[in-house]
């Protein structure tokens, strides 16, 4: 068990491509740190770079306080779990996961007495004689874990582990990876395009973007307050309603304008944000679906500032139900915003042609219905508000 | 309505039913008689070799060779056996070590080249390429004179090395493009799991490529055994010539004893042949893994 830090790391490929573009970023001890972007972004060449099976071309890797740029891989005492499993075909369940004990020539009844650990460990005890061709997608993956688990390495890198199962069995073994990982207490980077995965595993949440890093932080902080509009736009399924705004000042008392739209900022978020500065001036307005929120059950509002939505389409998701509306303000187009959604975004926008699309969360059990008129409360304290120049996310 | 409704969606199924066979048929006779020619064309000399092989001396005689024999007989093929023994174990000498050893050296240098790189790798590759494109009779010249010069042991164990030396661009190729199909995360993962290059190719790598040795050694055991022209420049000893050169000289010096000459030719190629039989599907089998998904 060890930290892994980044220091200032670069990855430039012979073609000139540069994956990774310094990189630095800390992983503490016993930590499950989660890498996440889109694909393409670097996250998969940052982590071959921590196992060893990519050069680095500047900065320097440290893995438990030592220097390892040029330490060969089978010497950084770290296990991976690639994507596709990357299982020995030929080799029994068994064999598979005794294969790096048997390269250390450890003592056979050891060997026997951890495979067999490892395997109640991962519910394999039954599958032990098993080849991989004859275990299904779930199985396999459980084999590569244990490959990886048998021998206490100093830290786990995960690549995509969980892209080739089915949805269930995501959501299933999450939980498992998650769970053994705080019981073994192994330093643990963990790979993954999906947002999901990285909001309900990580300890904390690294976004890459172009090889860059964003963002680095819980997953709530990185939820909550995302440092620019590429962050805004990745993290959150649905994604961040995002239009572009314009900030009102009136004898102290700071409003948003989104077209047609006069919404009050609260005080303390004026304030915080030095709204005051941007006055008269556009910026990019966000807030996230579940603060715009419909009725509840008793047709009372939460919030004290209501908007009033025609509802232009209905996602019910049974826990809950996701309303469709527009708002009459210029959709707020960004590079960021593209590379973060792979620009859905714009395509929803050529289809209302006018206005912004918003998405609020509504009661499962409302009937609302296309073309309804709905009143929605905004959440104001939750407003986002994104400079459009930088992309940054302005915080005063 | 629905009992009614459901009878037309069969009708426009029909027509091609029963349109298709007809069709197909010709199409069907016309593959078969294409086949049956083709077949023929390569069929016929072998039946001529066939028949004159069972035909005593003076029956033998290119005049009749469409011929039946009108007596059966053993005796050019018992001939064939006793004067090509010694020739046939010289071959098997030379054919087995050489097919092993070429295909093996073809194996590691195919995993090196496509799954174990280093710089450069693609050069070397390129110029082992290259030598599968020099035909024998531009070295033949150098070749025999390096031996000589380098005092090479002679007779057989000089023969097989030029053949293993001469074996390892194409064996190198086949194997290659068969390494190349193995996903690079299982020599990576066995990177991860700590094996080094010759482990990594020793436990994982070399168990997963039967298919590649099979082809790699039926192409080398069949090129290696029919090779003349090596085998007449650099071996001078009769008694250690292969079947190949041994067969070349049944000729007779005033009569050609045909019958001889053909069993002679069947029983050089017979081996071959075996293999072939023996692992034929294999070789099928291997050249789709290698090339197919490469």
């Amino acid at each position: 068990m060890a930290e892994i830090v980044l220091d200032h790391l670069n990855k430039r490929f012979p073609n000139g491509f540069e994956a990774v573009k310094d990189l630095s970023f800390e992983i503490a001890e016993a930590e499950l740190l989660v890498l996440v972007g889109p694909s393409g972004c670097g996250k998969t060449t940052a982590l071959r770079m921590v196992a060893g099976l990519e050069d680095i071309s500047s900065g320097d890797l440290f893995i438990g306080g030592r220097r390892v740029n040029d330490v060969p891989e089978k010497d950084r005492d770290i296990a991976m779990v690639f994507q596709n499993y990357a299982l020995y075909p030929h080799m029994t369940v068994a064999q598979n996961i005794a294969f790096s004990l048997k390269l250390a020539k450890r003592p056979k009844a050891e060997i026997k007495k951890r495979v067999e650990e490892t395997a109640r460990l991962l519910s394999l005890e039954a599958l032990l004689d098993r080849r991989p061709k004859q275990l299904s997608g779930g199985q396999r993956q459980r084999v590569a874990m244990g490959r990886a688990i048998i021998r206490e390495p100093k830290a786990f890198l995960m690549d995509e582990p969980l892209s080739n199962l089915d949805a269930q069995l995501r959501v299933h073994m999450r939980g498992e990876i998650e769970a053994l990982q705080k019981r073994l207490g192994v330093t643990t980077v963990y790979v993954t395009h999906d947002q999901v995965e990285a909001m309900t595993m990580g300890d904390r949440v690294a976004v890459l973007r172009s090889g860059e890093l964003q963002q680095i932080d819980t997953p709530t902080n990185v939820y909550d307050r995302p440092v620019n509009l590429f962050v805004a736009g990745f993290m959150g399924s649905p994604p961040m309603n995002l239009a572009r705004a314009t900030i009102e000042a009136d004898s102290g008392r700071i409003a948003v304008r989104l077209g047609s739209l006069a919404i009050p900022v609260p005080d303390e978020v004026a304030r915080d944000r030095k709204l005051e500065e941007w006055a008269g001036r556009e910026v990019i307005a966000g807030i996230r679906p579940e603060d715009l929120e419909g009725p509840r059950e008793d047709g009372t509002l939460v919030g004290s500032v209501k908007i009033e939505a025609t509802i232009d389409r209905v996602e019910a998701l049974g826990s809950n139900l996701l309303g469709f509306f527009t708002v009459d303000a210029e959709p707020a187009t960004s590079k960021g915003i593209a590379e973060a959604t792979g620009g859905d975004l714009e395509e929803v926008a050529l289809i209302t042609r006018e206005g912004t699309p918003f998405c609020g969360t509504f009661e499962p059990r409302s009937a609302i219905r296309l073309g309804d008129r709905v009143d929605v409360s905004v959440d104001t304290r939750r407003l986002h508000f994104f400079d459009p120049e930088s992309e940054a996310a302005i915080r005063g | 309505m629905s009992t009614t409704a459901a009878p037309p969606t069969s009708v426009p199924v029909r027509p091609t039913v029963t349109r298709k066979p007809v069709g197909r048929v010709s199409a069907l006779g016309f593959k078969y008689l294409a086949l049956v020619f083709f077949a023929m064309a390569v069929l016929t000399p072998l039946y001529i070799v066939l028949v004159a092989s069972f035909k005593g001396t003076a029956e033998a005689d290119p005049s009749n060779a469409w011929a039946l024999p009108d007596v059966w007989t053993f005796d050019a093929w018992r001939q064939a056996w006793d004067q090509l023994l010694p020739n046939l174990k010289n071959s098997l000498y030379l054919v087995i070590p050489a097919t092993l050893i070429s295909t093996v050296l073809g194996s590691l240098n195919g995993f090196v080249l496509s799954r174990w790189r280093f710089p450069g790798s693609d050069v070397v590759f390129l110029f082992l390429l290259f030598g599968m494109f020099i035909p024998y009779q531009a070295v033949m010249i150098p070749l025999a004179q390096l031996f000589a010069d380098v005092d090479f042991p002679t007779g057989i164990p000089r023969l097989a090395f030029a053949h293993i030396v001469y074996g390892i661009p194409i064996t190198t190729l086949i194997f290659r493009s068969y390494y190349a199909t193995i996903p690079e995360e299982l020599i990576e993962a066995a990177r991860m799991d700590r094996a080094g290059m010759l482990r990594t190719y020793w436990s994982v790598v070399l168990p997963l490529s039967a298919p590649a040795f099979v082809v790699t050694a039926i192409w080398q055991f069949t090129s290696i055994w029919n090779d003349f022209l090596f085998a007449v420049f650099l071996i001078t000893d009769p008694s250690k010539w292969p079947v190949t050169v041994a067969l070349n000289n049944t000729t007779g010096s005033l009569v050609t004893p045909y019958n001889l000459q053909m069993s002679a030719a069947l029983l050089a190629s017979l081996p071959t042949l075996v293999v072939y039989i023996l692992l034929g599907r294999y070789f099928i089998r291997g050249l789709m893994a290698g090339s197919l998904k490469g």
